[in-house]
């Protein structure tokens, strides 16, 4: 099964998990079975209206969805999906 | 890959003093005498001596880097010193600027050390950048990051970027002519309030040790001209599981401000584009309060006060007042355990989680919920001086 990758930021709302496996054709198929899984994870990752939120960017492999056929895009049983939030840590001062 | 960022040495020369310095660079091929007459006339300004600032001036003051600009308004704090290795505990209470000044000088006296006492700010960043031809991202905050990369790509300098978040880092070159911006990766920021911070998420010493080492070797490549540089790739470094992935990044044509029909052609408010209003605004205004010295009074005198403690349970190992532990992530589905007719008082380290807290209570019929202001912070400050400070 394709490999989602849970990036450290939203692990807290995922279980604690650094990946799951999910069942899917296509990217849109994959995050929406992980959302089911995990439904706090939902507005983190799209917004009121299910759009993709436009700051998490989600790769197939090393490939952004965004050039491919964003969440159309085929995914095989090896492939791995990465949520690839900002994150702006450089001193953890706030 | 060739950039136009390579520094051109001029007709300067080193003296012997540099020749003996930098001899290990001398005799390498990649570096050479001409590569570090060009690390000689190179001009690279640090935003934040923090985290990712600290290693990375300390490695370009020590390599030659003529011209190193620090850019930074901070002061010194014991929590700095797990990671912000070029400050010391005998620096606690000085200004970043000032320590960090100090040892860079005591590494290189060859070099010259340019400061900036400031915040940048939409209003001096243009003016700092111009002096310079490469630009550090070291800050920690996103209004800073796209400040910085914004001014990057309208003075036309490389944005050497690096994040990082508990054990995980992302480092990449930004802004370059022909290579994609943050914008590009990161057209809008999230929300706040939506992504942890790293003072509620904590991060690894290490990390920016790590991170800040190759934003320094990436600063290094840029102006020796050498090497593959990480433009149009995004490294993420996972330090637990001592994994480095790349990701490729586009420039993305339809880029507010590096695309082919730019909307931002000036810098902007920078803290209202990313959602903060005033410099400190509180995430949750106007929830009920209780001050630590009438919890205390009111916990003595044996009242029926319920303590709620929203912290992560390794927060609640470090210091507790004894309150019920039941972490702000855990509140909605644990929400039975409470007793709505009962007084709560809810606490965090600093108040903000709890304010949360508070608000969520209420929205679920409780009354009598109120949130303890300044958290378990304020508590060790003002009614249990025994009590560690996180």
């Amino acid at each position: 099964m394709p490999k989602i990758q849970i990036p450290t930021p939203l692990r807290q709302y995922a279980g604690k998990e650094p990946a799951v496996e999910v069942k899917a054709a296509t990217v849109g198929e994959a995050l929406y079975g992980l959302v089911a899984r995990h439904p706090e994870l939902r507005r983190h990752l799209y917004t009121d209206d299910g759009k993709l939120r436009a700051f998490v960017n989600v790769y197939l492999n090393d490939e952004d969805v965004r050039y491919l056929q964003k969440e159309a895009t085929a995914v095989k049983e090896t492939d791995s999906i990465s949520i690839v939030p900002s994150i702006a840590g450089g001193s953890a001062q706030r | 890959m060739s950039t136009n960022t390579e520094v051109k040495p001029e007709t300067a020369t080193l003296s012997n003093d540099e020749i003996l310095r930098y001899s290990r660079h001398l005799i390498m091929p990649e570096v050479g005498m001409e590569g570090q007459l060009k690390l000689k006339a190179a001009r690279v300004l640090c935003i934040g001596a923090g985290g990712l600032g600290s290693p990375l001036a300390l490695y370009l003051g020590a390599a030659g880097v003529g011209t190193l600009g620090l850019v930074d308004f901070d002061v010194v704090d014991y929590t700095n010193l797990q990671r912000q290795i070029i400050h010391t505990t005998a620096d606690v209470g000085r200004k970043k600027l000032d320590s960090a000044a100090d040892k860079l000088k005591a590494i290189n006296p060859l070099i010259n050390v340019r400061p900036f006492d400031t915040r940048l700010s939409s209003d001096n960043a243009l003016e700092l950048f111009r002096d310079f031809d490469i630009i550090v991202d070291g800050t920690d905050n996103f209004p800073t990051r796209y400040l910085v990369n914004d001014a990057c790509v309208l003075t036309g300098k490389p944005n050497v970027y690096g994040s990082i978040f508990r054990f995980e880092g992302q480092a990449s070159v930004f802004a370059t002519e022909q290579g994609p911006c943050y914008r590009c990766l990161y057209p809008e920021p999230p929300p706040p309030g939506l992504v942890p911070s790293c003072a509620e998420g904590g991060v690894l010493g290490i990390l920016p040790g790590l991170v800040g080492v190759i934003q320094a070797t990436e600063a290094i490549k840029l102006v020796l001209g050498k090497g593959e540089p990480l433009i149009g790739r995004l490294l993420l470094v996972d330090a637990l599981a001592m994994k480095f992935r790349e990701l490729k990044l586009r420039k993305n044509p339809d880029c507010p401000v590096c695309g082919t029909h730019p909307t931002i052609t000036k810098l902007i408010d920078y803290n209202e584009f990313c959602g903060i209003r005033g410099e400190e605004a509180p995430v949750e205004a106007g929830v009920p309060e209780i001050q630590v010295e009438e919890l205390k009074r009111r916990l003595d005198a044996g009242e029926d006060v319920f303590v709620l403690d929203v912290r992560e349970p390794h927060e609640y190992q470090i210091c507790n007042i004894g309150g019920h532990l039941i972490p702000l992530g855990d509140l909605p589905k644990r929400v039975h355990e409470l007793d709505s007719s009962r007084e709560i008082v809810a606490h965090c380290r600093s108040g903000t989680r709890s304010a949360k807290a508070v608000n969520f209570l209420r929205q679920a019929g409780f009354r009598k919920v109120r949130n303890l202001s300044g958290g378990i912070l304020a508590w060790a400050d003002r009614v249990d001086p025994k009590m560690p400070k996180y």
